[in-house]
């Protein structure tokens, strides 16, 4: 009964705050441009809305461009869950769930992908192709980050691989996974989340003929995945595990603020990178990532 | 010690991979120099005694790789007023992934070799081949020769703390004469880079490879 509990606990702790991070960031750029800016709460007004409004859908589309944004919805919660919160664990876990984590991740790209394909507008398929694209570096870099953590703890469980911290190459892989998240939720350097140009963004431009509810749930889905790369950041490279409950929540909900605030800088700060350029800073984020393994692989050894 | 150590050889293979990725050529000056000066404070960590000499070299090497070397790079630039952007033959990413690779196979390259204990455990050897193998790479894959004179400092560079190795039996002569042959030899290249720039008005070494009346 407690467990069931417990997992209902946590879900509706993701559920509800993950909508506060992209309120941040927009809070963040707007007092570094000096403007007041949207509400903190804005997501949750914009979603609470789109959950109201009809779905328009065109005549060319399959069940699929509805069952899509749905399936990836659950897909993120279902990876959201793998990830343990400090001594508490996770609500869900078995060896080699590091593997499902990256799976789960990436099967909900795949349908997001799908159901913009869906539409059979060729704009979209762009936008597709260029996400896509991106993946392939990002997802490198990722699995190996997990695999510098595996080296690390001798372990392929996310539960015993967070708890301690990333050790010496700690620096290197906190760099590495802060390029993944920027890559991964398409944030400034990569991509910009605010134009509505058509070839300017990656992530926009997929989920342009999403209307109401299914819109509401990619939207949703996107502020999960950022709340989930900056938890997972976040216990990379902190010893959660090491410290008590109330200690490791304290310090996982002080990490993924000063996580949000960065990104909100580098978006205020930066330029969009050229698109060209682009896979030069992911095989950066990616190399970042390997030296972390190599310094893991290094120290480890009995020398 | 010789985690600090460590910290700085790394820091200094990490400045040879950001020369390899910059599009920019005061990025690859800065890059350099900035290598330069990291490794001239190596000797100071490296010495368990303070001796007047050894921070004479470690001045001496930072004033002339750190200040002097990149001020006269800059200055050609500015004189030969030429574009700044680099010109790549193997693109960025693969020489970024190349130098990667270069400091992987040095790492265990560096765990292969026989070393004496007190150099096993340093970054020293590893450090000296990953900086050698990416000046290399930097000197071939492009073509203006400012980048090229820079992947020359790298190379040096690496040669450099190669040499840190021996620095006990190293007399101070030879340190300062490497020094003023590095000196002399950009300062040549200034020159030449000049003449290049006013014969060809461009900076593009592939032109030199073409005879012409």
């Amino acid at each position: 009964m407690t467990a069931v509990f417990d997992i209902f606990l946590r879900l509706a702790v993701w559920l509800l705050l993950a909508p506060l991070l992209p309120g941040i960031i927009n809070k963040v750029k707007a007092w570094v441009a000096g403007r007041r800016g949207p509400p903190v709460l804005q997501l949750y007004y914009d979603l609470a809305r789109l959950w109201r409004k009809g779905v328009v859908l065109s005549t060319a589309v399959s069940p699929m461009h509805v069952l899509g944004p749905a399936i990836a919805w659950v897909a993120i919660i279902a990876a959201a869950l793998l990830l343990p919160v400090g001594p508490a664990g996770a609500s869900l876990s078995f060896r080699g769930d590091a593997l499902l984590f990256v799976y789960l991740l990436a099967f909900a790209r795949f349908c997001i992908a799908l159901a913009a394909l869906d539409t059979g507008s060729a704009f979209e398929g762009m936008g597709v192709s260029r996400e896509v694209s991106y993946a392939v570096l990002s997802e490198a870099a990722i699995i190996t980050a997990l695999l510098t953590l595996c080296v690390q703890s001798g372990s392929v469980s996310l539960v015993t691989m967070l708890a301690p911290s990333a050790g010496a190459g700690a620096a290197l892989l906190a760099a590495g996974l802060f390029g993944v998240l920027l890559a991964e939720n398409c944030r400034v350097p990569f991509d910009d989340p605010n134009t509505h140009l058509e070839l300017t963004m990656i992530h926009e431009v997929m989920v342009l003929d999403h209307s109401g509810p299914p819109l509401a749930a990619i939207l949703h889905g996107a502020s999960l995945k950022l709340l989930l790369f900056a938890v997972l950041l976040t216990e990379a490279v902190l010893p959660l595990g090491k410290l008590t409950l109330p200690q490791a929540v304290g310090a996982l909900i002080a990490s993924v603020f000063v996580v949000t605030v960065l990104v909100g800088l580098v978006e205020s700060l930066l330029a969009r990178l050229a698109f060209r350029r682009v896979p030069l800073l992911l095989t950066t984020a990616f190399l970042l990532c390997l030296f972390a393994l190599l310094v893991a692989w290094k120290g480890g050894m009995p020398s | 010690m010789s985690g600090t150590m460590n910290l700085l050889i790394g820091l200094a293979m990490g400045l040879s991979l950001l020369a390899l990725a910059s599009s920019r050529l005061p990025s690859v000056i800065r890059a350099a120099a900035f290598q330069g000066m990291i490794l001239g404070t190596l000797p100071l960590l490296l010495e368990e005694k303070f001796h007047w000499l050894v921070v004479a070299v470690a001045i001496g090497t930072i004033t002339v790789k750190g200040f002097i070397i990149p001020n006269l790079l800059r200055r050609a630039l500015r004189a030969a007023n030429i574009d700044r952007e680099v010109e790549p033959l193997i693109g960025f990413v693969p020489s970024l992934l190349l130098g990667a690779a270069a400091i992987i196979a040095a790492a265990a390259l560096g765990s292969a070799l026989p070393l004496l204990p007190e150099h096993a455990k340093t970054l020293l050897v590893p450090g000296s081949f990953a900086t050698v193998v990416c000046g290399f790479i930097l000197l071939m894959a492009r073509t203006k020769a400012i980048s090229q004179v820079c992947g020359y400092l790298i190379l040096e560079n690496g040669i450099y703390l190669f040499g840190l190795l021996l620095i006990n039996s190293t007399p101070l002569l030879v340190e300062a004469g490497i020094l003023l042959d590095l000196t002399v030899a950009v300062f040549v290249i200034g020159i030449i880079v000049d003449r290049i720039q006013r014969e060809f008005d461009t900076l593009d070494t592939r032109k030199l490879t073409s005879l012409r009346e």
